[in-house]
Protein backbone atom coordinates (compact mmCIF):
# COMPACT_ATOMS: atom_id res chain seq x y z
CA UNK A 1 0.00 0.00 0.00
CA UNK A 2 1.32 3.42 -0.55
CA UNK A 3 1.63 5.92 1.61
CA UNK A 4 -0.98 8.16 -0.47
CA UNK A 5 -3.63 5.02 -0.20
CA UNK A 6 -3.26 4.37 3.63
CA UNK A 7 -3.72 8.36 4.52
CA UNK A 8 -6.82 8.43 1.99
CA UNK A 9 -10.08 9.23 4.55
CA UNK A 10 -12.08 6.06 5.33
CA UNK A 11 -15.69 6.65 4.02
CA UNK A 12 -18.33 6.02 7.03
CA UNK A 13 -19.75 3.13 5.34
CA UNK A 14 -16.06 1.69 5.86
CA UNK A 15 -16.49 1.34 9.60
CA UNK A 16 -19.12 -0.85 9.46
CA UNK A 17 -18.93 -4.86 9.14
CA UNK A 18 -20.46 -7.34 7.01
CA UNK A 19 -22.37 -8.71 10.06
CA UNK A 20 -25.50 -7.30 9.76
CA UNK A 21 -27.69 -6.17 12.86
CA UNK A 22 -30.59 -8.04 14.10
CA UNK A 23 -31.90 -5.79 15.95
CA UNK A 24 -35.59 -4.88 15.53
CA UNK A 25 -36.90 -3.09 12.43
CA UNK A 26 -37.58 0.69 14.05
CA UNK A 27 -35.26 0.37 16.89
CA UNK A 28 -33.04 3.28 17.35
CA UNK A 29 -29.86 1.49 17.44
CA UNK A 30 -29.64 1.39 13.48
CA UNK A 31 -29.14 4.83 13.68
CA UNK A 32 -26.65 4.78 16.29
CA UNK A 33 -24.44 2.66 14.72
CA UNK A 34 -24.35 4.75 11.51
CA UNK A 35 -23.78 8.17 13.62
CA UNK A 36 -20.54 5.95 15.63
CA UNK A 37 -19.59 5.15 12.26
CA UNK A 38 -19.98 8.59 10.55
CA UNK A 39 -18.34 10.47 13.45
CA UNK A 40 -15.17 8.08 13.45
CA UNK A 41 -15.19 9.00 9.72
CA UNK A 42 -15.45 12.74 10.54
CA UNK A 43 -12.27 12.38 12.85
CA UNK A 44 -10.81 11.00 9.78
CA UNK A 45 -9.94 7.66 12.26
CA UNK A 46 -9.22 4.46 10.70
CA UNK A 47 -10.80 1.12 12.02
CA UNK A 48 -7.58 0.01 13.50
CA UNK A 49 -7.00 2.67 15.06
CA UNK A 50 -10.41 2.39 17.24
CA UNK A 51 -11.75 0.15 19.59
CA UNK A 52 -15.51 -0.55 20.62
CA UNK A 53 -16.41 -1.94 23.78
CA UNK A 54 -19.50 -2.81 25.13
CA UNK A 55 -21.30 -4.50 27.96
CA UNK A 56 -24.49 -6.90 27.56
CA UNK A 57 -27.63 -5.85 26.03
CA UNK A 58 -29.09 -5.16 22.42
CA UNK A 59 -27.36 -2.30 22.08
CA UNK A 60 -24.40 -4.14 23.33
CA UNK A 61 -24.01 -5.98 20.19
CA UNK A 62 -22.85 -2.79 18.37
CA UNK A 63 -18.68 -3.84 18.14
CA UNK A 64 -19.79 -6.38 16.08
CA UNK A 65 -21.34 -4.33 13.52
CA UNK A 66 -18.18 -2.13 12.95
CA UNK A 67 -15.02 -3.14 11.49
CA UNK A 68 -13.00 -1.79 14.24
CA UNK A 69 -11.34 -3.48 16.94
CA UNK A 70 -14.11 -4.71 19.70
CA UNK A 71 -14.55 -6.11 22.93
CA UNK A 72 -18.52 -7.41 24.29
CA UNK A 73 -17.76 -7.66 27.69
CA UNK A 74 -19.34 -8.37 30.70
CA UNK A 75 -22.46 -7.38 31.75
CA UNK A 76 -22.06 -3.56 33.26
CA UNK A 77 -18.35 -3.84 33.22
CA UNK A 78 -17.64 -2.58 29.81
CA UNK A 79 -16.28 0.96 31.12
CA UNK A 80 -14.06 -1.67 33.41
CA UNK A 81 -12.79 -3.01 30.12
CA UNK A 82 -12.72 -0.16 28.22
CA UNK A 83 -10.49 2.05 30.99
CA UNK A 84 -8.07 -0.66 31.49
CA UNK A 85 -7.76 -0.77 27.79
CA UNK A 86 -7.37 2.76 26.96
CA UNK A 87 -5.00 3.07 29.95
CA UNK A 88 -2.92 0.33 28.61
CA UNK A 89 -3.04 1.68 24.64
CA UNK A 90 -3.45 5.27 25.30
CA UNK A 91 -3.32 5.82 21.37
CA UNK A 92 -6.21 4.13 20.57
CA UNK A 93 -9.56 5.90 20.41
CA UNK A 94 -11.70 4.06 22.38
CA UNK A 95 -15.32 4.37 22.45
CA UNK A 96 -17.68 2.40 24.99
CA UNK A 97 -21.06 1.61 24.41
CA UNK A 98 -24.30 -0.01 25.77
CA UNK A 99 -28.06 0.61 26.92
CA UNK A 100 -29.59 2.01 30.13
CA UNK A 101 -29.74 -1.07 32.05
CA UNK A 102 -26.26 -2.36 31.45
CA UNK A 103 -24.96 1.25 32.31
CA UNK A 104 -26.82 2.65 35.09
CA UNK A 105 -27.97 -0.86 36.66
CA UNK A 106 -25.38 -3.36 36.56
CA UNK A 107 -22.88 -0.99 35.53
CA UNK A 108 -23.95 1.93 37.68
CA UNK A 109 -20.63 1.99 40.48
CA UNK A 110 -18.11 1.37 37.03
CA UNK A 111 -20.20 4.53 35.81
CA UNK A 112 -19.43 6.73 38.97
CA UNK A 113 -15.72 6.05 39.10
CA UNK A 114 -15.17 6.25 35.35
CA UNK A 115 -16.40 9.92 35.55
CA UNK A 116 -14.74 10.43 38.41
CA UNK A 117 -11.76 9.16 36.98
CA UNK A 118 -11.76 11.12 34.11
CA UNK A 119 -9.80 8.57 31.74
CA UNK A 120 -10.34 9.92 27.97
CA UNK A 121 -12.58 7.92 26.28
CA UNK A 122 -15.91 8.20 25.26
CA UNK A 123 -19.34 6.42 26.57
CA UNK A 124 -22.30 6.02 24.38
CA UNK A 125 -25.75 4.99 26.41
CA UNK A 126 -28.51 4.36 24.26
CA UNK A 127 -30.85 4.90 26.30
CA UNK A 128 -34.96 3.25 25.71
CA UNK A 129 -35.73 3.32 29.28
CA UNK A 130 -36.00 -0.95 28.67
CA UNK A 131 -34.48 -4.20 29.42
CA UNK A 132 -35.08 -5.18 25.71
CA UNK A 133 -33.16 -8.39 25.35
CA UNK A 134 -34.52 -9.78 28.18
CA UNK A 135 -38.22 -8.77 26.99
CA UNK A 136 -39.19 -5.82 28.73
CA UNK A 137 -38.35 -5.42 32.44
CA UNK A 138 -37.80 -1.89 33.85
CA UNK A 139 -34.21 -0.47 33.48
CA UNK A 140 -33.31 2.55 36.48
CA UNK A 141 -34.16 5.45 33.57
CA UNK A 142 -38.00 3.45 33.50
CA UNK A 143 -40.72 6.09 34.33
CA UNK A 144 -42.47 4.89 37.93
CA UNK A 145 -45.91 4.91 36.42
CA UNK A 146 -44.78 2.48 33.43
CA UNK A 147 -47.80 -0.09 33.83
CA UNK A 148 -46.69 -3.61 31.98
CA UNK A 149 -47.06 -7.14 32.79
CA UNK A 150 -44.07 -7.32 33.88
CA UNK A 151 -44.23 -4.18 36.69
CA UNK A 152 -47.96 -3.85 36.92
CA UNK A 153 -48.59 -0.40 38.01
CA UNK A 154 -45.47 0.33 38.03
CA UNK A 155 -42.57 0.38 39.76
CA UNK A 156 -43.15 3.55 41.49
CA UNK A 157 -39.21 4.10 41.50
CA UNK A 158 -37.70 7.49 41.05
CA UNK A 159 -36.08 7.48 37.62
CA UNK A 160 -32.04 7.19 37.45
CA UNK A 161 -31.06 10.81 36.13
CA UNK A 162 -27.33 9.62 34.51
CA UNK A 163 -26.70 13.15 33.20
CA UNK A 164 -26.90 15.08 36.66
CA UNK A 165 -24.83 12.10 38.07
CA UNK A 166 -22.48 12.21 35.52
CA UNK A 167 -21.69 15.82 35.83
CA UNK A 168 -21.46 15.37 39.61
CA UNK A 169 -19.11 12.63 39.53
CA UNK A 170 -17.18 14.30 37.15
CA UNK A 171 -17.46 13.29 34.02
CA UNK A 172 -15.83 16.11 31.74
CA UNK A 173 -18.58 16.69 28.61
CA UNK A 174 -22.48 15.40 28.82
CA UNK A 175 -24.87 16.00 25.75
CA UNK A 176 -27.87 14.01 24.98
CA UNK A 177 -28.53 13.40 21.46
CA UNK A 178 -31.64 11.62 19.68
CA UNK A 179 -31.13 8.62 17.42
CA UNK A 180 -33.98 9.68 15.15
CA UNK A 181 -31.57 12.55 13.94
CA UNK A 182 -28.84 10.02 13.16
CA UNK A 183 -26.54 13.33 11.77
CA UNK A 184 -27.10 15.44 14.28
CA UNK A 185 -26.08 12.39 16.89
CA UNK A 186 -22.60 11.81 14.64
CA UNK A 187 -21.99 15.36 15.12
CA UNK A 188 -22.44 15.39 19.01
CA UNK A 189 -20.58 12.29 18.84
CA UNK A 190 -17.39 13.36 17.05
CA UNK A 191 -16.91 16.38 19.19
CA UNK A 192 -17.21 13.78 22.47
CA UNK A 193 -14.30 12.25 20.92
CA UNK A 194 -12.60 15.00 20.09
CA UNK A 195 -13.10 16.46 23.64
CA UNK A 196 -10.37 15.32 25.99
CA UNK A 197 -11.13 12.97 29.60
CA UNK A 198 -14.33 10.98 29.91
CA UNK A 199 -17.40 12.32 27.33
CA UNK A 200 -21.04 10.72 28.03
CA UNK A 201 -23.31 11.01 25.30
CA UNK A 202 -27.02 10.01 26.03
CA UNK A 203 -28.65 9.20 23.24
CA UNK A 204 -32.39 8.24 23.28
CA UNK A 205 -32.81 5.43 21.10
CA UNK A 206 -36.84 4.38 21.20
CA UNK A 207 -37.16 0.55 21.52
CA UNK A 208 -40.35 0.16 19.33
CA UNK A 209 -40.97 -3.06 20.70
CA UNK A 210 -41.78 -3.00 24.31
CA UNK A 211 -41.52 0.58 24.06
CA UNK A 212 -43.61 1.53 20.79
CA UNK A 213 -45.03 4.68 22.52
CA UNK A 214 -41.44 5.83 22.03
CA UNK A 215 -41.81 6.43 18.22
CA UNK A 216 -43.59 9.89 19.70
CA UNK A 217 -40.04 10.85 20.83
CA UNK A 218 -39.53 12.53 17.48
CA UNK A 219 -42.09 14.99 18.21
CA UNK A 220 -40.85 15.73 21.61
CA UNK A 221 -37.01 16.35 21.30
CA UNK A 222 -35.85 20.14 20.55
CA UNK A 223 -31.89 21.40 20.15
CA UNK A 224 -31.56 22.76 23.90
CA UNK A 225 -32.33 26.23 23.76
CA UNK A 226 -29.06 27.26 25.35
CA UNK A 227 -25.21 27.16 24.56
CA UNK A 228 -23.00 24.42 26.31
CA UNK A 229 -21.62 25.71 29.77
CA UNK A 230 -18.71 25.27 31.20
CA UNK A 231 -20.13 25.46 34.86
CA UNK A 232 -21.21 22.05 36.15
CA UNK A 233 -23.63 23.56 38.75
CA UNK A 234 -25.37 25.62 36.08
CA UNK A 235 -25.20 22.67 33.48
CA UNK A 236 -26.91 20.42 36.35
CA UNK A 237 -29.41 23.36 37.11
CA UNK A 238 -30.48 23.31 33.45
CA UNK A 239 -30.54 19.40 33.19
CA UNK A 240 -32.91 18.64 36.57
CA UNK A 241 -35.08 20.98 35.28
CA UNK A 242 -35.07 20.11 31.51
CA UNK A 243 -38.12 17.56 30.47
CA UNK A 244 -35.29 14.84 29.08
CA UNK A 245 -35.75 15.90 25.27
CA UNK A 246 -33.28 19.08 25.12
CA UNK A 247 -30.70 17.71 22.49
CA UNK A 248 -27.52 18.86 22.33
CA UNK A 249 -24.08 19.61 24.16
CA UNK A 250 -25.28 20.38 27.73
CA UNK A 251 -21.86 21.18 29.51
CA UNK A 252 -18.05 20.84 28.62
CA UNK A 253 -15.35 20.97 30.92
CA UNK A 254 -11.35 21.16 31.22
CA UNK A 255 -10.66 18.83 33.28
CA UNK A 256 -7.18 17.23 32.76
CA UNK A 257 -7.78 13.22 31.86
CA UNK A 258 -6.23 11.03 33.85
CA UNK A 259 -2.92 10.22 32.75
CA UNK A 260 -2.18 7.09 30.95
CA UNK A 261 1.41 5.25 32.82
CA UNK A 262 4.36 7.12 31.28
CA UNK A 263 7.87 5.48 30.93
CA UNK A 264 9.12 1.63 31.84
CA UNK A 265 7.37 -0.47 34.72
CA UNK A 266 9.80 -0.33 37.79
CA UNK A 267 9.89 -4.37 38.21
CA UNK A 268 9.73 -7.48 36.55
CA UNK A 269 6.83 -9.93 36.97
CA UNK A 270 9.44 -11.93 38.33
CA UNK A 271 9.94 -9.43 41.04
CA UNK A 272 6.77 -9.48 41.62
CA UNK A 273 5.81 -12.87 42.32
CA UNK A 274 9.10 -12.43 44.78
CA UNK A 275 7.56 -10.28 46.93
CA UNK A 276 4.82 -11.95 47.21
CA UNK A 277 6.16 -15.46 47.99
CA UNK A 278 5.16 -16.75 51.44
CA UNK B 1 -36.23 10.85 -7.54
CA UNK B 2 -36.50 11.65 -11.15
CA UNK B 3 -38.25 10.45 -13.93
CA UNK B 4 -36.68 8.60 -16.92
CA UNK B 5 -37.62 8.24 -20.21
CA UNK B 6 -38.33 5.23 -20.68
CA UNK B 7 -39.02 2.29 -18.02
CA UNK B 8 -38.80 -1.47 -18.43
CA UNK B 9 -42.33 -1.31 -17.24
CA UNK B 10 -43.46 1.00 -20.27
CA UNK B 11 -41.40 -0.74 -23.12
CA UNK B 12 -43.32 -3.94 -21.41
CA UNK B 13 -46.24 -2.06 -22.22
CA UNK B 14 -47.12 -1.58 -18.58
CA UNK B 15 -48.12 1.66 -16.97
CA UNK B 16 -45.39 3.70 -15.96
CA UNK B 17 -43.95 3.32 -12.67
CA UNK B 18 -40.80 5.04 -10.37
CA UNK B 19 -37.83 4.35 -12.67
CA UNK B 20 -34.33 5.35 -12.99
CA UNK B 21 -34.09 9.00 -14.03
CA UNK B 22 -34.03 10.84 -17.37
CA UNK B 23 -31.39 12.12 -19.14
CA UNK B 24 -31.71 15.99 -19.22
CA UNK B 25 -29.85 19.52 -18.87
CA UNK B 26 -29.61 20.49 -15.23
CA UNK B 27 -28.64 24.44 -16.12
CA UNK B 28 -27.97 25.26 -12.33
CA UNK B 29 -25.08 22.44 -12.20
CA UNK B 30 -23.76 22.34 -15.55
CA UNK B 31 -22.16 25.85 -15.03
CA UNK B 32 -19.40 27.07 -12.56
CA UNK B 33 -20.73 27.16 -8.92
CA UNK B 34 -21.05 30.42 -6.87
CA UNK B 35 -22.11 29.93 -3.51
CA UNK B 36 -25.97 29.36 -4.26
CA UNK B 37 -25.13 26.92 -6.83
CA UNK B 38 -22.54 24.80 -4.79
CA UNK B 39 -24.99 24.64 -2.04
CA UNK B 40 -27.66 23.36 -4.36
CA UNK B 41 -25.77 20.91 -5.87
CA UNK B 42 -24.89 19.75 -1.79
CA UNK B 43 -28.48 19.58 -0.81
CA UNK B 44 -29.83 18.04 -3.86
CA UNK B 45 -27.23 15.35 -4.52
CA UNK B 46 -26.91 14.74 -0.06
CA UNK B 47 -30.73 14.31 -0.02
CA UNK B 48 -30.34 11.34 -2.77
CA UNK B 49 -27.58 9.58 -0.69
CA UNK B 50 -28.90 9.97 2.38
CA UNK B 51 -32.56 8.78 1.11
CA UNK B 52 -30.73 5.68 -0.44
CA UNK B 53 -28.68 4.77 2.40
CA UNK B 54 -31.62 4.66 4.84
CA UNK B 55 -33.76 2.93 2.41
CA UNK B 56 -30.28 0.12 2.36
CA UNK B 57 -30.36 -0.36 5.53
CA UNK B 58 -34.40 -0.55 6.04
CA UNK B 59 -33.68 -3.44 3.32
CA UNK B 60 -31.41 -4.83 5.61
CA UNK B 61 -33.51 -4.70 8.46
CA UNK B 62 -36.16 -6.40 6.95
CA UNK B 63 -33.99 -9.27 5.52
CA UNK B 64 -32.75 -9.94 8.89
CA UNK B 65 -36.77 -10.40 9.58
CA UNK B 66 -37.67 -12.62 6.69
CA UNK B 67 -39.74 -10.01 5.60
CA UNK B 68 -38.73 -10.57 1.67
CA UNK B 69 -40.90 -8.24 -0.27
CA UNK B 70 -41.00 -4.87 1.69
CA UNK B 71 -37.06 -5.91 1.72
CA UNK B 72 -37.09 -5.69 -2.04
CA UNK B 73 -39.00 -3.19 -2.54
CA UNK B 74 -37.13 -0.95 -0.29
CA UNK B 75 -33.74 -2.20 -2.17
CA UNK B 76 -35.80 -0.79 -5.35
CA UNK B 77 -36.17 2.36 -3.88
CA UNK B 78 -32.46 2.79 -2.17
CA UNK B 79 -31.15 2.15 -5.95
CA UNK B 80 -33.24 4.79 -7.47
CA UNK B 81 -32.49 6.96 -5.18
CA UNK B 82 -28.53 6.14 -5.88
CA UNK B 83 -29.12 6.74 -9.41
CA UNK B 84 -30.55 10.26 -8.99
CA UNK B 85 -27.72 11.25 -6.56
CA UNK B 86 -25.00 10.05 -9.56
CA UNK B 87 -27.13 11.51 -12.15
CA UNK B 88 -26.84 15.16 -10.11
CA UNK B 89 -22.79 14.64 -10.19
CA UNK B 90 -22.63 13.06 -13.67
CA UNK B 91 -24.96 16.71 -14.86
CA UNK B 92 -22.50 19.03 -12.37
CA UNK B 93 -19.69 20.60 -14.34
CA UNK B 94 -17.16 19.24 -11.86
CA UNK B 95 -18.19 15.42 -11.46
CA UNK B 96 -17.15 14.93 -8.41
CA UNK B 97 -18.66 14.54 -4.92
CA UNK B 98 -19.93 18.14 -3.73
CA UNK B 99 -17.98 19.33 -0.71
CA UNK B 100 -20.11 19.65 2.43
CA UNK B 101 -19.02 22.42 5.56
CA UNK B 102 -18.01 20.40 8.14
CA UNK B 103 -20.01 21.04 10.11
CA UNK B 104 -22.49 19.27 8.13
CA UNK B 105 -25.80 20.31 6.27
CA UNK B 106 -28.39 21.83 8.40
CA UNK B 107 -32.08 21.06 7.04
CA UNK B 108 -34.99 23.38 8.88
CA UNK B 109 -34.82 22.39 12.57
CA UNK B 110 -32.24 19.19 12.77
CA UNK B 111 -29.65 17.44 10.52
CA UNK B 112 -31.84 14.96 8.61
CA UNK B 113 -32.91 15.57 4.86
CA UNK B 114 -35.94 16.09 3.93
CA UNK B 115 -36.35 12.79 1.56
CA UNK B 116 -34.50 10.53 4.40
CA UNK B 117 -37.30 8.25 5.63
CA UNK B 118 -37.65 8.82 9.52
CA UNK B 119 -35.33 5.58 10.83
CA UNK B 120 -38.44 4.62 13.65
CA UNK B 121 -40.98 3.93 10.90
CA UNK B 122 -40.06 0.30 10.57
CA UNK B 123 -42.64 -2.60 11.75
CA UNK B 124 -41.14 -6.31 11.17
CA UNK B 125 -44.63 -7.31 9.86
CA UNK B 126 -45.20 -3.99 7.48
CA UNK B 127 -46.23 -4.68 3.86
CA UNK B 128 -45.28 -2.64 0.36
CA UNK B 129 -48.13 -1.04 1.32
CA UNK B 130 -46.46 0.32 4.31
CA UNK B 131 -43.24 0.99 2.50
CA UNK B 132 -44.52 2.99 -0.23
CA UNK B 133 -46.78 5.17 2.20
CA UNK B 134 -42.81 5.48 4.11
CA UNK B 135 -41.84 6.73 0.45
CA UNK B 136 -44.77 8.71 -0.53
CA UNK B 137 -44.35 10.87 2.55
CA UNK B 138 -40.63 11.63 1.93
CA UNK B 139 -41.79 12.46 -1.95
CA UNK B 140 -44.21 15.16 -0.35
CA UNK B 141 -41.32 16.72 2.01
CA UNK B 142 -38.60 16.98 -0.81
CA UNK B 143 -41.77 18.50 -3.29
CA UNK B 144 -41.79 20.56 -0.44
CA UNK B 145 -38.33 21.27 -0.29
CA UNK B 146 -37.34 22.03 -3.40
CA UNK B 147 -40.38 24.75 -3.59
CA UNK B 148 -39.35 26.52 -0.47
CA UNK B 149 -35.70 26.94 -1.87
CA UNK B 150 -37.07 28.20 -5.48
CA UNK B 151 -39.46 30.63 -3.57
CA UNK B 152 -35.93 31.91 -1.85
CA UNK B 153 -33.01 31.47 -4.19
CA UNK B 154 -31.66 34.81 -5.42
CA UNK B 155 -29.78 33.17 -7.87
CA UNK B 156 -32.13 32.71 -11.33
CA UNK B 157 -30.38 29.63 -12.28
CA UNK B 158 -30.67 28.35 -8.88
CA UNK B 159 -34.22 29.02 -8.70
CA UNK B 160 -35.06 27.54 -11.98
CA UNK B 161 -33.23 24.20 -10.90
CA UNK B 162 -34.59 23.96 -7.53
CA UNK B 163 -38.27 24.49 -9.42
CA UNK B 164 -37.25 21.67 -12.10
CA UNK B 165 -36.79 19.38 -8.95
CA UNK B 166 -39.81 20.56 -6.95
CA UNK B 167 -42.02 19.47 -10.36
CA UNK B 168 -40.10 15.90 -10.83
CA UNK B 169 -40.89 15.13 -6.78
CA UNK B 170 -44.21 16.38 -7.88
CA UNK B 171 -44.34 13.83 -10.48
CA UNK B 172 -42.93 10.79 -8.15
CA UNK B 173 -45.61 11.58 -5.85
CA UNK B 174 -47.55 11.20 -8.63
CA UNK B 175 -46.08 7.88 -9.59
CA UNK B 176 -46.06 6.43 -5.86
CA UNK B 177 -50.05 7.40 -5.64
CA UNK B 178 -50.28 4.96 -8.80
CA UNK B 179 -48.35 2.41 -7.09
CA UNK B 180 -50.01 2.76 -4.59
CA UNK B 181 -53.45 2.21 -5.93
CA UNK B 182 -52.24 -1.48 -7.37
CA UNK B 183 -50.53 -2.22 -4.28
CA UNK B 184 -53.33 -4.18 -1.73
CA UNK B 185 -53.94 -2.20 1.19
CA UNK B 186 -52.97 -4.68 4.81
CA UNK B 187 -56.23 -5.95 6.60
CA UNK B 188 -56.89 -4.55 9.76
CA UNK B 189 -55.02 -6.84 12.06
CA UNK B 190 -51.68 -6.88 9.65
CA UNK B 191 -49.18 -6.65 12.92
CA UNK B 192 -51.42 -9.39 14.34
CA UNK B 193 -48.37 -11.68 15.51
CA UNK B 194 -49.50 -15.22 16.92
CA UNK B 195 -45.96 -15.61 18.58
CA UNK B 196 -45.62 -12.19 19.54
CA UNK B 197 -42.19 -11.21 21.55
CA UNK B 198 -44.60 -8.73 23.71
CA UNK B 199 -44.82 -9.63 27.08
CA UNK B 200 -44.77 -6.48 28.42
CA UNK B 201 -48.26 -4.76 26.76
Amino acid sequence: MTTAAAAAPVTWQAFKSDYKPIWCPGCGDYSVLASVAKAFAMLELRPENVAVVSGIGCSSRIPAYTSCYGFHGVHGRALAAGTGLKVARPELTVLVAGGDGDGYSIGGNHFLHACRRNVDLTYVVMDNHVYGMTKGQPSPTTEPDWNSKLSPGGTGLRTFHPLVIALAAGANFVARAFSGDPNDTAQILAEAIRTPGFSFVEILSPCVTFRPEQRDWKNQVRPAPVAPTDDPARAARRIMTDDGFNIGVLYKGERKPYPPPIGKATKRLSDLEADFTI
Amino acid sequence: MRKRKTTNARKAGGRRTIGTPARRKRTATNKPSSTGRADFLARAWTMEVEAAERYASFADAMDQHNNRDVAELFRKLARIEQLHADQLLEESLSRRTPALPPEGLRWGGGREGPETAAPGELHYRMQPYHALQIALACEKNANKFFSEFASRAADAKVRKAAREMAAEEAEHVRLIEDWLKRTPPPDKDWAHDPDPPLVSD
